[in-house]
Order: C-alpha cells, then structure tokens, then sequence
C-alpha cells in the first residue's frame, strides 16, 4: 500500500470540444491504490477529464501520464464505464454478452472467448450478484441492475486502473453500497479507482481521496476536504445557496458535459422499461 | 390437375435455365450479405448513411461506362470513397451526421445525372441502374459479386466481436484500446462494398432496403446480437427466393419484388411477434 507510485499524473492540462475549453491547467496526480471521487458542478469537466484519461480525448495542451505512459497506450490495463445515457439499452445483448466485451480487448483479433473467459465472467457477475439475470436483455433491467452489469464487465476485464462516470448516479442505496464495496475491495488489492459523482455524502464517506473539479482541479486531497466550506465554495461557486446558516448544493445529477460530436446519446431509454413494456420479470 | 405436380413444375422448371439459376445464386448472396452488414447498420443508426453511400456509387458507375472501366470498380471507388468522406467529415466538423449526409446523398446523384445526360443515344440502361435487374445478371457479373460478397463476409467473420463492442459502446470499447476509429472506417468500406455487390440486384434505390429491413425484422424477434443476424440472413434468403419466382411469374421488376416481400415480412414480424408484436400489445393490454 505505502509503495509511492503515481497511475495518473496530469500537469498543465487544457482539453475541450471544438473550440470551446471544458478543463484549463489542470494538475492531478493519483497515487496507485487510491479510491478518487471527482466531484463538481454541471458542466465543470468531470466526464472530459475522465475522457482524457481514458485515451478517448486528446488534450489540447500539457502532459498527460497514465500508468506511467501516455493516455491511451495503456489501454489493456484500463476498464471504462460510460454513463448509462451513453448506452442504447434496446441493443440486443444479454447481461452475460455484456460482461463477455470486458474480455475482448485481451483476447486479441480473430480469437473467441474460451473456458478462462467464461469463469472470469461468471465470477464478475457473482461478485455484482447478478449471476441469476446472466440471460436477461439489458433493457429489462433497473438502473441499479444496470450499473452493477458495467462494473462487472469492468471486473471481469481485471484492469489495474478504473474509469468510471457517475457509477453510483440514480442508483437504489443498497446498489451503492454494493458497487462502494466492490471499488473499495478492488483499491485494498491496489487497484486504482476513479469515479466522477454527484453524491457528495457518498464521495466523503466511501471514497478515501477527492478531486475537486471546476474547469480545472481546484483542490485534490483526503475525502475529508469537502467537508470544508471553504474548499465546497472553490469547487460549486456559484451553484452553492446559503440559508440560515444551512448550505444548499444546486444541481441536477442528469446533466452532463458536452458531447464530443459523432456521440450517440439515449436518455430517452435510460429509465427502466419493464414497467410499460411487460414482458420478463 | 395435380397440384404437387404443378408446384414442382412452377419451382423447378426455372431452375433448368442459366439465367434463372445464375440470379438465384445472386439474390441469395445478396440477401445474406445485406442481412449479416444490415445487422450492424441497423444497430449503428447508419441506415441512412446506407441511402447515400447508394446513390454515391451512380455517378461512379456511368464514370466507368465513359472511361471505359470495369462497372464494379467504378462503383466501388465511389461508394467507399463517400462512405470514408461521410466518416471523415462527421468526426471533424461541428456540423450533425444526417445535415452532411443529406449533402453528399443530393450532390452524388446530381453528378451521377449530370454525366449521365452527357451521353447520347442512351446507350447504357437507366433503369436497370436505379431499380436493378437480378434476371439479367452475367456470368462475369456474377463472379465479381461473389469475390466481393465472400471479402465482405470475411471481414465481419474476422472483425466480429470488436465490431459488436465498438457498436455497442463505442467508448468503453475505445478506452480499453480497440482502434474504434480504423474499425470505424473499415465497417464504412464494408458497407459501400454491401451496396456494390447489391446494385446489380436491387439497384440504387433501393439497396437501402435490403440492408435495413431483414436486420429489422429480426431486431424485432430477438434479443441477442448472434440471433438477430441469423434471423435475419433467413428473412434476406427467404424474400430474395421467393421474391425471383413472384417476378419471374408476374414478369414484375425483380429487385422491387424482393425488397415488397422482405417488408411483408417485416409487417408481419411488427403484428405477430410474440415480443413487440402489436396483437401481443393489444392482448396484454387487456
């Protein structure tokens, strides 16, 4: 756990769509085993920086090291789960062809999933508890259901760092606690864990680092941080409201970055269908 | 009269001529290609992109006839050409997907009619080029259809998995190192190459429906990625047989005769699924 080195290491780091900058100057720096809530605003770059990370954006400027080499050329050894309004649930895949995708980056060209593969998934989902739906199609199930299937495909692709945007967002409480139990197994065996939220409760009772994000990173430290007044107002400005003594967040967990252009969004399917489709369960 | 012995007749007898034998073998290449590409158009929302990357192939293919070039060439060049500018510029400008592809769909074509209204004499078939005509396919058509089909299938056999993936979600797939982008482009050549070995049989018009409709029949009767191409191979199969022998007998056109029976069975897959079938709908709405 005490060996110092650093997965993510971001130094002067501009990004954006087109021409308009979502993060500027940005510095983090994320030790190997750590368990990182990003927080922040609407708008104020989490999923961009996630994106940067990942390889999926090029960064305009500054240095970007993941993994101790560029974005990107790291990429087997990363597992990244979208948010669910990036996903087109009436896409025809079970919850076991889900999980099975972890997979194919390892297995290389032409090659099928084989024996090795099958018992990684099949654990991944017996860790998520969702080894009873295996056979079920992805639209027929919860929003908790479906962000447990993603971690698990995470899982099963036994990465050493994870990128995950909002996991925990629009989730049933027992699902969150489940998912934070599996992140936080996976830090102890020093794995590295990023996770965007909007759930400030959940970032500073779950998590063991944050980074806070206002189109750049205004404060990285313990979870403790955000407890602060001080370090909240540098990180929501304007979206923080003060009432007798009582501080109130603005914000709407729906909302997200800009899209990059040529991404496909779904939030028309996002919410569960089994209530007005009939059909399974 | 003894109706099995006129089945037989009416099925078998065609089967003694070479020209129906050798539109056979097309239509069902033809429908099984379009079936298997079809599946991951539909899932991509790529449909109209299909529609354009068609009517990109026409000015390629009378290019060919005044060069005096090889049809399939000339088709091709064209088509993945369009297909590989629509990936290009959709990736790199701030304009939507369907404002761009509306552009380069109605300037192909009109080039297509420019260059062919500069030919006189009307030398080449135009209606043979927008609505095809599989009943009079050439044994060294035939042979350019099969090599092409045979590329296309090879490339989704060996790209198969990525391909689903990268469909599925394209980030997740990008993030843990899949080449999203290439396989993006290399799935575009695969469908302008779909819609060159379809010309022949369906024309221009309406290759669009050949690749979209089986898929969709399927994507309405299953659930799983493998099933849906499957079943929509047989639906494709299916209508490009029957769909012969109807405008063999009706001496109607043979790619309009194919695409009324692959939407007959669309509709009928839209009543009488048991999934989303609209009588399933009404019965549980009771």
């Amino acid at each position: 756990m005490t060996d110092e080195r650093i997965d993510i290491l971001m130094e002067d780091v501009s990004a954006g769509y087109g021409t308009k900058a979502a993060l500027e100057d940005v510095h983090l720096e994320v030790p190997a085993g750590s368990l990182l809530a990003v927080v922040g605003p609407n708008g104020a770059g989490k999923s961009t920086l996630l994106k940067v990370v990942a390889g999926l954006l090029k960064p305009w400027s500054g240095s970007v090291e993941v993994l101790g080499k560029p974005p990107g050329r790291a990429a087997h050894r990363i597992a990244y789960v979208p948010q669910a309004e990036m996903v087109d649930w009436q896409f025809p895949v079970t919850v076991e062809d889900v999980v099975t995708m972890g997979r194919y980056p390892k297995l290389g060209w032409v090659k099928r999933p084989g024996a090795a593969d099958r018992q990684a998934v099949a654990d991944a989902l017996e860790q998520v508890g969702m080894a009873d739906h295996r056979r079920t199609q992805i639209g027929s199930l919860s929003g908790g259901q479906r962000r447990r299937v993603f971690l698990a495909r995470a899982l099963a692709a036994e990465p050493d760092l994870f990128l995950l945007d909002e996991p925990v967002t629009g989730v049933d409480a027992t699902t969150q606690e489940d998912l934070m139990d599996i992140l936080e197994d996976q830090a102890k065996r020093g794995r590295t864990v990023v996770a965007t939220t909007h759930d400030l409760a959940c970032a500073a009772q779950r998590f063991q680092r944050v980074a806070g994000v206002n189109r750049t990173v205004v404060a990285q430290g313990p979870a403790s941080l955000i407890l602060d007044p001080e370090v909240l107002a540098k990180i929501y400005g304007g979206h923080l409201l003060v009432v007798g003594g009582q501080t109130y967040l603005m914000d709407d967990a729906h909302h997200h970055d800009e899209a990059a252009s040529g991404e496909r969004h779904f939030h028309a399917e996002s919410e569960p269908a089994g209530t007005h489709r009939g059909g399974k369960d | 009269m003894d109706p099995i012995g006129w089945l037989g007749h009416i099925l078998l007898d065609p089967l003694g001529r070479a020209f129906f034998l050798r539109a056979l073998i097309a239509a069902i290449l033809v429908g099984t290609v379009c079936a298997v590409v079809g599946t991951y158009v539909v899932l991509k929302g790529l449909a109209f992109i299909g529609d354009a990357v068609s009517h990109a192939a026409f000015p390629g293919v009378v290019a060919a006839f005044l060069l005096g070039a090889n049809y399939f060439v000339g088709a091709a060049v064209a088509a993945v050409g369009t297909a590989l500018s629509i990936g290009f510029v959709s990736r790199r400008t701030q304009l939507r997907l369907d404002t761009t592809v509306g552009v380069v769909f109605a300037g192909t074509f009109a080039l297509g009619i420019f260059l062919y209204s500069t030919i006189h004499g009307f030398v080449m078939d135009l209606m043979g080029l927008l609505f095809g005509n599989v009943l009079l396919i050439s044994f060294n058509d035939l042979l350019g259809l099969v090599v092409l089909g045979l590329l296309v299938l090879a490339v989704i056999v060996v790209l198969w998995k990525e391909l689903l993936y990268a469909t599925f979600d394209p980030l997740g797939a990008a993030a843990s190192g899949l080449p999203v982008e290439l396989l993006e482009y290399v799935f575009l050549a695969v469908v302008a190459l779909t819609i060159v070995v379809s010309l022949k049989a369906v024309g221009i018009i309406l290759v669009v429906a050949m690749l979209v409709t089986p898929a969709a029949t399927a994507q309405l009767l299953t659930v799983r990625f493998g099933r849906m191409m499957a079943l929509a191979i047989v639906v494709g199969i299916v209508s490009a047989v029957i769909g012969l022998y109807v405008s063999l007998w009706a001496d109607a056109a043979s790619g309009a005769t194919i695409v009324l029976i692959e939407t007959a069975l669309f509709l009928a897959a839209m009543t009488l699924g048991p999934r989303t079938g609209l009588l399933a709908k009404l019965r549980r709405a009771d």
